[in-house]
């Protein structure tokens, strides 16, 4: 045997080298790609924790102040109207000036600004909540304003050069921390309070409750439509062109970028059809369209993927095609059209463009109650605060972005339990 | 091998008064012929066994009988299939209840994943034959006695069909096609999935059946046919060759090539 009439054999170990060589070449592309993406998933959720953490925790000023009666012009036994106008915010004013003796009138407002505009309203709630209270000292944690409330997460012990806060004012918040009297609790009012232009006081009720009537709507009206759809085209419909047309419009819909839904319901549900903009009816409406492809395809995959057995059985037995596809067929494809279900619903959890477009995008601060009261969505939540400067704001877009992604690994997870539990042997 | 010119079927295919009647009888699928003017009769409370080599069309035959063939898009059927003198094939004719008529048993069980008590009282309950709860449970239990599978299975009614032995679940099929109380039986190649032990209990269970019912069964096996049947048709790429009483056909058949077939020289 000379080399250039090797064997067989000899020739496929002489390759084996280069093969391994390629196979662990491979290997190691993939590696790389698999750590590059945990990688910037590693980046990506260190930059918003490392943000978003401080969102939730806010800082309070405990003081013991006296509901004087006189002052605020009520007593215990007065109607509720007129406990509720009354001057919460002076007798604060008037609690501080005499604790802190700012001089001059200048100065004085310097110290009211570093107490938070809301700090009257939690007074009032807690007179409203017991006016027997009136007359008496209660200890009381109010909120500060956003500007110490940064201070005191962030900036305390750094160089206040860069500070917005002045000389004084830093010397009264001092006394404060010295005194033990300014200290940070659990941020409630982050999921208590709606949005607001005061930082301190925003939260993102108003958003989470609009996301969910959002999502309600959509999930009421895509999931009948899409599994009824699914199983129209998969058993009943003719195999003829028209179906195909039908096929590949809603493949194509699925692939359509989700703002041009948000023109289809500005220029037909709000202009056509005259439902009122900005509300949860009409960004469930949006929605629906977009998540029909994605719940009439997954349907469709379920339907497939029941064994024609199954089918021949309940036909051989006398049953009608409707009463196979019902007893049987339905039943067996419900878990997987419920995985494909979820999967829409978290990706119209996370849609902003489309909502954009139809007015989810204004300043609303009150939490709606119904699907036709105006409301704004997360997403469209974090948009907006996002474009705010105030520091504060940054931290609370990161937190409510946090907020967001848990929702939605939250319902992914739902999905893929929800699949693996169900899964039948057939 | 082709098909042969001008056949006309060997032996005893023909009777009178006999329980499904099929006279020329053609399949296509699509330009595709299958089946080549097959006209049969089968007699009431007999066991016909149909044999032949792969492919060779006793199945599309057999699922002619219940019109089974009509889920199959592009199949076509010509011909006159008579149930009890009845055409089956009538434009008005409702499939529904003849499926429950001409009942099926295919080769792999295919019990619903229900439980036990389902899978048989399912048929029952969508044709209305039981007026009340205590009615279903009198035929769920006649059922199961009569497919041989009572007393294996009376204390867990309401545990999974899925969860039986495969031998078990195929007499839980043959039950579930009782259950809506049929005339005709059909079974295509029931024993194939099944070990022996298993197969020989639906084998008795065959020959108990017959004094109720009708039954054309579908065998790969020819031995199989020579224990259950009566009368056996020779099936041979979509022709019917030969059909005989079942001792003649394996004794002394009367076409060479059900000759050929059965001595093994082609499968």
């Amino acid at each position: 045997m000379t080399d250039s009439t090797m064997t067989t054999r000899q020739k496929v170990e002489a390759s084996m080298r280069r093969r391994r060589a390629a196979e662990t070449r491979f290997r190691l592309y993939g590696m790389a790609s698999v750590l590059f993406g945990l990688l910037c998933l590693v980046v990506l959720f260190g930059d918003i924790f490392s943000k978003g953490t401080s969102a939730f925790s806010q800082t309070v000023l405990t003081t013991t102040i006296e509901l004087n009666g006189d002052y605020l012009g009520i007593d215990k036994d007065s109607p509720r109207d007129e406990i509720m106008s009354a001057n919460y915010d002076g007798l604060i004013k008037r609690h501080f000036a005499k604790e802190m003796k700012p001089s001059g009138r200048s100065e004085a407002r310097k110290l009211f600004s570093l107490i938070s505009s809301g700090a009257g309203w939690q007074l009032q709630s807690e007179v409203l909540a017991d006016p027997s209270l009136i007359g008496q000292s209660i200890t009381i944690n109010l909120l500060v304003d956003d500007d110490v409330d940064q201070w005191f997460k962030h900036e305390r012990g750094e160089n206040i050069h860069a500070s917005r806060l002045s000389e004084q004012q830093l010397e009264w918040i001092q006394s404060w921390v010295d005194s033990g009297a300014l200290h940070t609790r659990f941020n409630t009012t982050f999921f208590v309070n709606g949005d607001s232009r005061e930082p301190e006081l925003a939260g993102i009720r108003g958003a989470m409750t609009g996301t969910l009537l959002t999502l309600l709507v959509t999930f009421l009206l895509s999931f009948p439509i899409g599994v009824s759809a699914a199983i129209y085209l998969e058993e009943f419909a003719p195999k003829n062109r028209l179906t195909e047309i039908v096929e590949i419009n809603i493949n194509n819909l699925a692939a359509v970028p989700s703002i041009t839904f948000g023109l289809l319901g500005l220029a037909i549900f709000i202009n056509i059809f005259g439902v009122s903009r900005s509300t949860p009816l009409v960004g469930g409406l949006v929605l629906t369209l977009m998540t029909l492809p994605t719940i009439i395809i997954s349907g469709r995959a379920a339907i497939k993927a029941v064994p024609p057995s199954i089918r021949e059985a309940a036909l051989g037995l006398g049953a009608s095609k409707m009463q196979t596809v019902f007893h049987h067929v339905l039943p067996l494809a419900m878990p997987g059209m419920l995985t494909g279900t979820i999967i829409g619903m978290a990706q119209a959890l996370g849609e902003t463009a489309p909502l954009l477009m139809i007015g989810m995008i204004a300043f609303v601060v009150d939490v709606p109650g119904f699907v036709n009261d105006p409301s704004t969505v997360l997403p469209v939540q974090i948009f907006l605060w996002s474009d705010s400067p105030e520091r504060a704001f940054t931290e609370r877009t990161s937190g409510a972005i946090m907020v967001l992604l848990g929702f939605l690994i939250l319902m992914n997870t739902a999905a893929v339990m929800l699949r693996r539990r169900l899964e039948r042997r057939w | 091998m082709s098909i042969i010119e001008n056949h006309k079927t060997v032996g005893t295919p023909l009777s009178e008064g006999s329980k499904l009647s099929a006279r020329d009888v053609c399949v296509f699928y699509g330009e595709k012929q299958a089946i080549y003017n097959v006209s049969l009769d089968i007699r009431q409370n007999e066991v016909i066994a149909l044999i032949g080599p792969s492919g060779c069309g006793k199945s599309t035959f057999l699922r002619c009988l219940n019109r089974m063939n009509d889920t199959i898009d592009i199949c076509n059927v010509t011909g006159q299939i008579l149930l009890d003198g009845d055409d089956i094939y009538h434009p008005r004719v409702d499939v529904v209840p003849l499926r429950a008529t001409v009942g099926m048993v295919f080769q792999k069980p295919n019990p619903f994943p229900k439980s036990i008590y389902d899978n048989i009282a399912y048929g029952p309950r969508i044709h209305g034959l039981a007026s009340s709860r205590v009615d279903l449970d009198e035929i769920v239990e006649k059922s199961l006695q009569r497919a041989g599978l009572w007393n294996e299975v009376k204390d867990r009614l309401h545990s999974p069909g899925t969860g039986l032995s495969g031998g078990q679940q195929q007499r839980l099929c043959i039950a579930r096609t009782i259950a809506v109380d049929p005339e005709v039986i059909l079974m295509d190649e029931p024993c194939s999935a099944l070990d022996p032990i298993a197969t020989a209990k639906i084998e008795e269970l065959i020959d108990e059946l017959r004094e109720n019912y009708t039954i054309a069964i579908v065998t790969h096996s020819m031995q199989q046919a020579a224990r259950v049947s009566q009368r056996t048709a020779y099936f041979h790429l979509g022709q019917l060759i030969e059909v005989n009483a079942t001792d003649k056909v394996f004794t002394t058949p009367e076409h060479q090539l059900t000759e050929a077939y059965i001595t093994g020289r082609f499968g």
